[in-house]
């Protein structure tokens, strides 16, 4: 059984003066209609490079790019890295939409809302200008806009933050697509918005049966609305797991280190917040064994020293819970122990 | 809105006010006693005075300064009963060198400086704004780099090289315009042909220098604007990469050319005054450049300065509210 969208061997690269950029490294992930998965990692890590990929947003002149994105549609299977350029501007807003970080910046500060709604409608759709604004009416009542048949005719520095990002859902979702790529839909957002933001999405995929991909570096955010997490590093996956697996069961150094680098006060105990030392990596000149093997606490007790020489690979360990690291599972809960 | 052009509008006027006093203020510094100018060779004091009193400059600067105002409105009757001219509204003086009320002498100059000002602008705003797109759309292809030439080229020559070279191949060496229609006016609707001999090459000289800076400042507000989040959205909406620029990314890109477009072409309806030269042409500029260093017309040139800042105000509050409809972020603030 084949899911919505699958992505295979996924590669980002840039060519650059200083040499190639390896923003995402042989990734591979899949989502299906209804569900939710979160890609969660530091900046720099390739969790929006590669789903810009998949939307084809790169610059083509500027960008390398192999591997597969496969959306399974009613017509049948497309790849969206090999189709052509125009082939995948069609799915664009019908069957993938994509809404951004910044909801300022985002929205053309020219247009009115209700113009930029119905821009997107028109595309797909017959109709006069004036459906067009019926319909963005309708999206703007739909993602929670008070007095939206007023406020469709205003212009985006009218709108608060919170409300933007709720426009820039509506104009994602006019087409009804199948797909919604969410890339940091509340990073720029105060923390009161953030949780109706994540509830409206939840909501409108109940409603409309989307495959929502969630890019976010917040856990607080994914454990709230994910089905199943990819934590990313250095442009390679390193868990994949469902969102229990990757709370309560992490199997690798990294996503302890996130977890640990979270304040939690659910316990009523209180912990020290540690962070993980060092930098991440660069993309240009990764280490040739595991990217995350030079900030690893861990990486001592291999004694093979295979972290400074082969690239772990994703394996599963079992029941579909990937990670790709080097240690044995029941080897890192025991050192997680003697820590704690 | 309409307050807020009202205001603009009272603003404006004051400002005017101002500047033509001021006109007034250094004019009066100037050693130059007109009266004396227009004395004939066999001269004595009382006709020196009788003059001045005629000129109207028998007065206080201000008090000059508010016969000019009224005289705007209501027009001007110079001198006694028997050898008194009368100028009607809008009198904007007597020019005692032309022997001929200044609005006369203005209204005969400006179709050329209009002309010349309305043609260069179309000119070089066609041909800046394309260039500067192709060029951008061609980022570092050929198209881009022949641009850019161009740019360096139009920047770097002096309109009083390329019109001087102008004249002398085009007009001179193949007789694509006779040199004694050189300058000549002709009405562009019923003489169209007539009016575009006269007035092609000097629109085309004096555009070159603007439609360079037009083409270097497009390129770099299209390729700044592709770069923007909202053109991302954009394409991620599934628009194509025609609507995309020239919806999008235009719109973004040409706002800020309105200003300076505005500004440009306000300037040169004072006159142009290398332009007018080299090709003839009897405009605003030439008026102003005699008047300064020929004739010493006092009259002449106090009007035409002030037209030259008239056109400035008025340009500038006209591209303050074309601003406003084009920027609806001008438009609550």
């Amino acid at each position: 059984m084949s899911k919505f969208l699958e992505v295979t061997n996924l590669n980002v690269t840039f060519p650059t003066q200083d040499g190639e950029v390896r923003a995402s490294n042989e990734v591979s992930y899949s989502v299906d209609l209804g569900e939710t998965l979160a890609i969660v990692g530091e900046s720099g890590s390739g969790k929006s490079v590669s789903n810009l990929a998949v939307m084809g947003l790169h610059n083509p002149t500027r960008t390398k790019i192999t591997g597969s994105a496969v959306l399974n549609l009613a017509n049948g299977p497309v790849d969206v890295i090999s189709a052509s350029a125009e082939t995948v501007r069609r799915l664009r807003g019908k069957a993938m939409s994509m809404i951004f970080q910044d909801p300022m910046s985002a929205l053309h500060p020219f247009f009115t809302i209700g113009d930029q709604i119905a821009e997107g409608w028109h595309l797909y759709n017959k109709g006069s200008k004036k459906d067009g604004i019926k319909k963005a009416t309708e999206m703007l009542e739909i993602v929670g806009i008070p007095d939206a048949s007023s406020r469709v005719h205003d212009y985006p520095h009218q709108f608060s933050g919170g409300m933007r990002q709720r426009a820039m859902i509506a104009m994602a979702l006019v087409n009804n697509p199948s797909l919604l790529i969410a890339d940091e839909p509340t990073t720029a957002l105060d923390v009161t918005v953030q949780s109706q933001i994540l509830k409206l999405l939840k909501d409108l995929q109940k409603e409309f049966n989307m495959a929502i991909i969630l890019i976010t570096h917040d856990l607080g955010v994914v454990a709230e609305v994910a089905d199943r997490i990819c934590v990313m590093y250095g442009g390679r996956i390193v868990e994949n797991g469902t969102v229990d697996d990757i709370f309560y069961r992490p199997e690798h150094p990294y996503t302890l280190g996130l977890l640990n680098s979270v304040p939690r006060i659910s316990d009523g105990q209180s912990h020290r917040l540690r962070a993980i030392p060092g930098q991440p990596p660069s993309l240009i000149s990764l280490p040739s064994g595991c990217a995350f093997q030079p900030r690893c606490e861990y990486s001592s007790k291999v004694t093979s020293g295979a972290c400074n020489s082969t690239v772990p690979s994703l394996s599963d360990k079992g029941s579909g819970h990937l990670s790709r690291c080097h240690l044995d599972v029941a080897d890192l809960n025991n050192l997680v122990k003697d820590k704690a | 809105m309409f307050t807020f052009v009202l205001k603009r509008l009272a603003y404006t006027i004051i400002l005017l006010a101002i500047v033509s006093l001021t006109i007034f203020f250094i004019f009066d510094l100037i050693p130059v006693d007109p009266a004396r100018l227009v004395c004939s060779k066999q001269c004595t004091p009382s006709l020196v005075e009788a003059n001045r009193q005629r000129l109207g400059l028998d007065v206080s600067v201000l008090e000059q300064w508010w016969r000019f105002i009224v005289g705007l409105f209501a027009g001007r009757t110079f001198g006694e009963e028997g050898i008194a001219i009368t100028c009607a509204a809008p009198a904007l003086g007597y020019s005692f060198s032309r022997h001929e009320c200044v609005t006369t002498i203005v209204a005969e100059a400006f179709p050329f400086t209009l002309s010349l000002a309305l043609g260069a602008f179309v000119l070089w705003l066609s041909v800046g704004i394309s260039l500067g797109v192709l060029s951008a759309r061609k980022k570092g292809k050929f198209a881009d780099r022949a641009a850019s030439v161009f740019v360096l080229v139009g920047t770097s020559l002096p309109t009083f090289i390329t019109g001087i070279l102008v004249v002398l191949f085009i007009v001179l060496r193949f007789n694509l315009v006779n040199p004694l229609e050189l300058g000549n006016w002709h009405n562009p609707f019923t003489e169209p042909l007539g009016w575009l001999q006269t007035f092609f090459f000097p629109c085309a000289t004096l555009a070159l220098a603007y439609a360079a800076t037009y083409t270097r400042f497009t390129r770099s507000n299209v390729i700044e604007t592709s770069s923007e989040d909202f053109i991302r959205t954009a394409r991620a909406k599934g628009l194509s990469e025609k609507v995309i620029l020239r919806k999008h990314t235009l719109r973004a890109a040409l706002a800020p050319i309105t200003t300076i477009a505005g500004l440009d072409f306000a300037g040169l309806l004072g006159g142009a005054i290398i332009t007018e030269g080299i090709f003839g042409l009897n405009g605003l500029g030439r008026l102003s450049i005699k008047a300064v260093t020929q004739t010493y017309d006092l009259p002449i040139i106090v009007a035409t300065t002030l037209i030259a800042s008239a056109f400035v105000l008025i340009m500038n509050l006209i591209v303050d509210i074309a601003y406003a409809y084009i920027d609806p972020r001008v438009r609550t603030t």
